[in-house]
């Protein structure tokens, strides 16, 4: 099948700049189109908080005047959304929480203006779980979002709004953010590319913090490709994040080529022991033979300390979490409790109905594992357990180059099967996590599936290895075609 | 009673670093700006902003762990420390906890007996500074102004090894002086860049256990730190002495009452919940660095106190004086440079006239209406004799009234002094005819009238006769 004859709707970023570029259609055109599905469709899947149709058609004309003149940068007139954890000028932010329900951002985010500069397209922000706490977008102010593979399924969380809009051809491309998966875990369930970068490879600034030494921006897509034009953009230092690092940002689209011949794959016993579905396993299995067909060789790594990643997790995130979230006192923006009797009143009630259950959960537990008597107990020791954990990948990057895994445990859940159970939901996370606490650069690919739900491979590089998990999970795609099926309703 | 009671105080000061910028965001520290005008959204703590530190924080800091003979640390922390108050932004103060910039100083203080005493100095560490909440003119409700919110502050502690309110004074003054000589704060404490808390506790003499302590708030002049102090160590004797306990417990103190007041007991305070700022990245100082912040190090007060008495001549007490202000230090070296006059005499008139008129004006020294150049002008001609010590201080007020140069105001006001032996002995000899009853008294033994006579001959020559003339001619004409 010709490329350029798809419906844009079915387009990669990449296929869509060269349809741009040929004049087939326009960014007009290209926008128009998308906002017109966003509108038919969002309304079952609940991906979009916000829409920004007038802004997005405004920037489009720029940008196809742009491209008359002979101008604009690499994403010039390509659409993509936003995660609303994002702040983006004049544009609505909420994190999916009723605490911002009604937070205009003054300001944009640095992704937000890198990828403007660039020239893609802003066509909304996306539903997401609360601050980017959930694992399945349940704990979003704005409802769940619905996973377009199966209605009554979750598309995982936190930027399960993103993935289902990716999912569902509603955008080719959407900005997400992982803390312990949340862009990786999503992307499996809706058979959707997400990356998420080395720990300061992206700038955090003007994103909102969940747990800051974990927090890190990526992308979901259909396609790695996809995912390495938009990472070249997106990636560099910022010299407004102090964790962010100043190293050159290579082409990742120009380093998608090349054989995967020699390429040494570590497989992980543990990742495939009783805590993984065995149909899923077996799928997963199935892209290892595929890749060690491509030409990579398997060999088995240990990480003794994996176990311990999602408990040291559990302690980190919410210890940030808890302090982060202190600003959201009903103060300076943000809910405020009407007519507050004292101070305390107006932080109780501001806060209170400000936050959702598992916002609140996770504050209590930070401020708990941080608290006096307790701090060395809980916080410390989670601190010497996350070093062995990095620990454990740098012994294993020195025999391997990639490890590769399943992205998560199980295919898409359904929709409150795991609300009432928190520990269960946060072991949905139990592969991802790792990468988070080590920093370290992780991609989640479609690779089958099972009883009609995707399943994705999971690929961890070692630090700043973005260019060769991209080219491993590209020449994967060049290979498979799981990442071109689509939700029957959604073709 | 008192005798048998020891003191011991330490003391923690907050001094603003004098950076442009706020120690995390680029917004200015100007004082005195219309509320909320110098805060950006990252001093506001909006959404998704991040701390990025100020070099030249860092770098004041550096600056002072040297000043004071303490450790620059190779690596220091920022850790936050989370509570609510509506003039806290983020809920948590971005601060060093466990590893602090600076550790382990000292410092000496002249103690009563005029011996120097070592006050050790525990750490400083570089925090960012709180918004003011401002309740004045609002119905039942509170503002908040969030311009000081996120400028640097260097907290000092000290050990606890002050042992009386003069020498906690003296020790503030002594740090206050070096930042100052630093030039890494303006110490001003009516503008809230000089603050100082105060633990004070008390012992039975010759105990080596630390007596209940309590931290008194709230010390905003040394006039009131010293008054809070004496306050607070009485209360607490006469408590003991009662029967009574001390209570751990912050006190503010209230200079319209003279006394502390009890604000809240430790058993309510806050856990802060310390834990190290994930924003931010440890501060990694190298040898390299803290070497070449060390060669910007200016004299330091002792160093040109001991300089003043060695190569000036100075008397020590005025040596102190001197050096306590740079810019008082810089004058009097300004001043002796370019005179004949000994130093001393120039210390003279830089303690006595000059620091008279800048009080009475309420003016800086760097704001001297007379400069050193011209005060120096002045000190020659008492040298060279063209003036009487006398006549210069009315050369003095008229240069400090109007301006101009010492000679043309003796030249203009014909002040050149009169050393003309026969014009006096004229002068002498007609104030003797004029006091035939002065002159017997006198000679009855009534020697006190000497006085009398150098007043008249004064008085006929408009003060303008050598004095040291007249008294020699007086006495040799009365014998």
């Amino acid at each position: 099948m010709s490329q350029s004859s798809q419906e844009l709707h079915l387009q990669t970023l990449t296929q869509l700049a060269a349809g741009l570029d040929s004049g087939e259609f326009s960014s007009v055109e290209l926008t128009q189109e998308l906002l017109a599905r966003i509108e038919n469709l969002n309304a079952t899947l609940n991906a979009f908080v916000t829409v920004t149709a007038d802004q997005a058609l405004a920037a489009a004309r720029r940008a196809d005047e742009n491209r008359a003149a002979g101008n604009g940068g690499a994403l010039n007139g390509l659409p993509l959304v936003h995660k609303d954890i994002f702040c983006t000028q004049g544009v609505l932010t909420t994190c999916g929480s009723r605490m911002l329900e009604n937070f205009v951002s003054p300001y944009d985010a640095a992704i937000v203006e890198r990828l403007a500069s660039a020239g893609a397209i802003m066509l909304g922000k996306t539903n997401m779980d609360e601050f980017a706490m959930g694992s399945s977008n349940e704990t979003s102010y704005f409802g769940p979002v619905r996973n377009p593979w199966d209605l009554e399924r979750s598309p995982g969380g936190s930027s399960g709004g993103s993935a289902a809009a990716v999912a569902g051809r509603l955008v080719p491309a959407a900005t997400g953010t992982d803390t312990g998966g949340s862009i990786r875990q999503p992307a499996a369930l809706t058979g959707t590319v997400g990356i998420k970068p080395t720990y300061g490879r992206v700038s955090r600034y003007g994103m909102i913090a969940f747990a800051s030494s974990l927090d890190q921006a990526g992308v979901i897509t259909r396609s790695a490709e996809d995912a390495a034009l938009l990472l070249g953009s997106m990636a560099g230092f910022d010299e407004r994040d102090s964790t962010s690092i100043d190293r050159p940002v290579p082409d990742y689209v120009a380093g998608l080529s090349g054989s995967l011949k020699g390429l040494r794959v570590g497989i992980v016993r543990q990742h495939f022991d009783a805590g993984l579905d065995v149909q899923c396993g077996a799928v997963v299995r199935g892209s290892l033979a595929e890749l060690e067909s491509l030409g990579a060789t398997l060999t088995e790594v240990d990480l003794p300390n994996l176990d311990l990643s999602v408990p040291t997790y559990c302690v980190v995130a919410p210890a940030e979490c808890s302090s982060n979230l202190s600003r959201f006192d009903g103060v300076r923006f943000g809910r405020r409790a009407e007519n507050p009797v004292d101070l305390l009143d107006l932080y109780c009630r501001s806060r209170g109905e400000g936050f959702g259950a598992e916002v609140k959960r996770r504050i209590m537990t930070g401020t708990y594992v941080l608290s006096a008597g307790y701090y060395d107990a809980y916080y410390l020791k989670a601190q010497q357990v996350r070093a062995l954990i990095s620990d454990d990948f740098k012994k294993a990057f020195a025999r391997v180059d990639v490890i590769a895994g399943p992205t998560a445990p199980t295919p898409a859940f359904r929709l409150g099967d795991k609300t009432d159970d928190p520990i269960t939901m946060y072991l949905n996370d139990i592969y991802t996590t790792g990468a988070n606490l080590a920093g370290l650069p992780a991609i989640s690919v479609p690779c089958g599936f099972v009883e009609e739900l995707p399943i994705g491979l999971h690929l961890v590089g070692p630090h700043f290895g973005e260019e060769m998990i991209l080219r491993c999970a590209h020449q994967y795609q060049q290979n498979t075609d799981w990442h071109n099926a689509a939700p029957e309703a959604y073709r | 009673m008192k005798a048998s009671w020891e003191v011991v105080i330490g003391l923690e000061i907050h001094t603003q670093l004098a950076t442009r910028s706020k120690i995390f965001s680029a917004a200015s520290t100007t004082y005195g700006a219309e509320p909320n005008t110098q805060a950006c959204l990252v001093d506001l703590g909006y959404p998704g902003t991040l701390p990025v530190l100020n070099e030249e924080a860092v770098r004041m800091a550096c600056k002072f762990g040297l000043a004071v003979n303490a450790t620059v640390a190779s690596r220091s922390v920022f850790a936050r420390k989370n509570y609510f108050y509506p003039d806290l932004p983020k809920g948590y103060q971005i601060s060093q906890f466990e590893l602090p910039i600076v550790v382990g100083g000292e410092l000496f203080i002249t103690d009563a007996d005029g011996n120097d005493r070592r006050i050790g100095i525990t750490r400083a560490h570089l925090e960012e500074d709180a918004g003011k909440s401002i309740h004045e003119g609002l119905d039942h409700s509170s503002g908040i102004d969030l311009n000081r919110a996120g400028t640097p502050l260097l907290e000092i502690v000290s050990e606890p090894d002050l042992r009386s309110a003069k020498e906690a004074v003296a020790y503030l003054r002594k740090i206050r002086t070096i930042v100052r000589y630093l030039g890494i704060s303006d110490g001003n404490m009516q503008e809230g860049s000089f603050r100082c808390d105060a633990n004070v506790s008390v012992r039975p003499c010759g105990q080596t256990e630390l007596g209940t302590r309590t931290e008194l708030k709230n010390l905003n002049s040394f006039r009131f730190i010293e008054k809070a102090i004496d306050f607070e160590i009485e209360r607490q004797i006469e408590l003991i002495e009662d029967g009574g306990t001390v209570v751990q417990e912050t006190r503010l103190y209230d200079s319209d009452r003279g006394e502390t007041r009890s604000m809240r007991t430790k058993e309510e305070a806050n856990d802060y919940r310390y834990f190290p700022d994930p924003d931010l990245l440890p501060v990694e100082i190298e040898d390299d660095y803290v070497e070449a912040v060390r060669a910007t190090l200016p004299e330091l007060p002792d160093a040109k106190q001991q300089r003043f008495i060695t190569e000036y001549k100075v008397k020590p007490d005025d040596a102190g004086a001197l050096t306590a202000s740079l810019a008082l230090a810089d004058y009097f070296e300004a001043t002796t440079a370019a005179s004949d006059a000994a130093a001393q005499v120039v210390a003279n008139w830089v303690m006595g006239g000059l620091s008279g008129a800048l009080n009475r004006d309420s003016l800086d020294i760097a704001a001297s209406r007379v400069t050193a150049t011209a005060l120096a002008g002045l000190l020659d001609r008492i040298h060279d004799k063209t003036i009487s010590g006398k006549i210069a201080k009315e050369v003095f007020e008229a240069m400090w009234a109007a301006g101009g140069s010492a000679d043309a105001i003796i030249e203009a006001k014909g002040l050149r002094q009169i050393t003309d032996h026969s014009a006096i002995e004229a002068v002498v000899d007609s104030v003797i005819a004029a006091s035939p009853d002065q002159v017997a008294e006198y000679k009855s033994g009534k020697e006190k009238l000497m006085g009398y006579f150098v007043g008249q001959v004064m008085q006929a020559t408009g003060g303008k006769a050598n004095p040291g003339q007249v008294n020699s001619i007086l006495k040799k004409k009365l014998s």
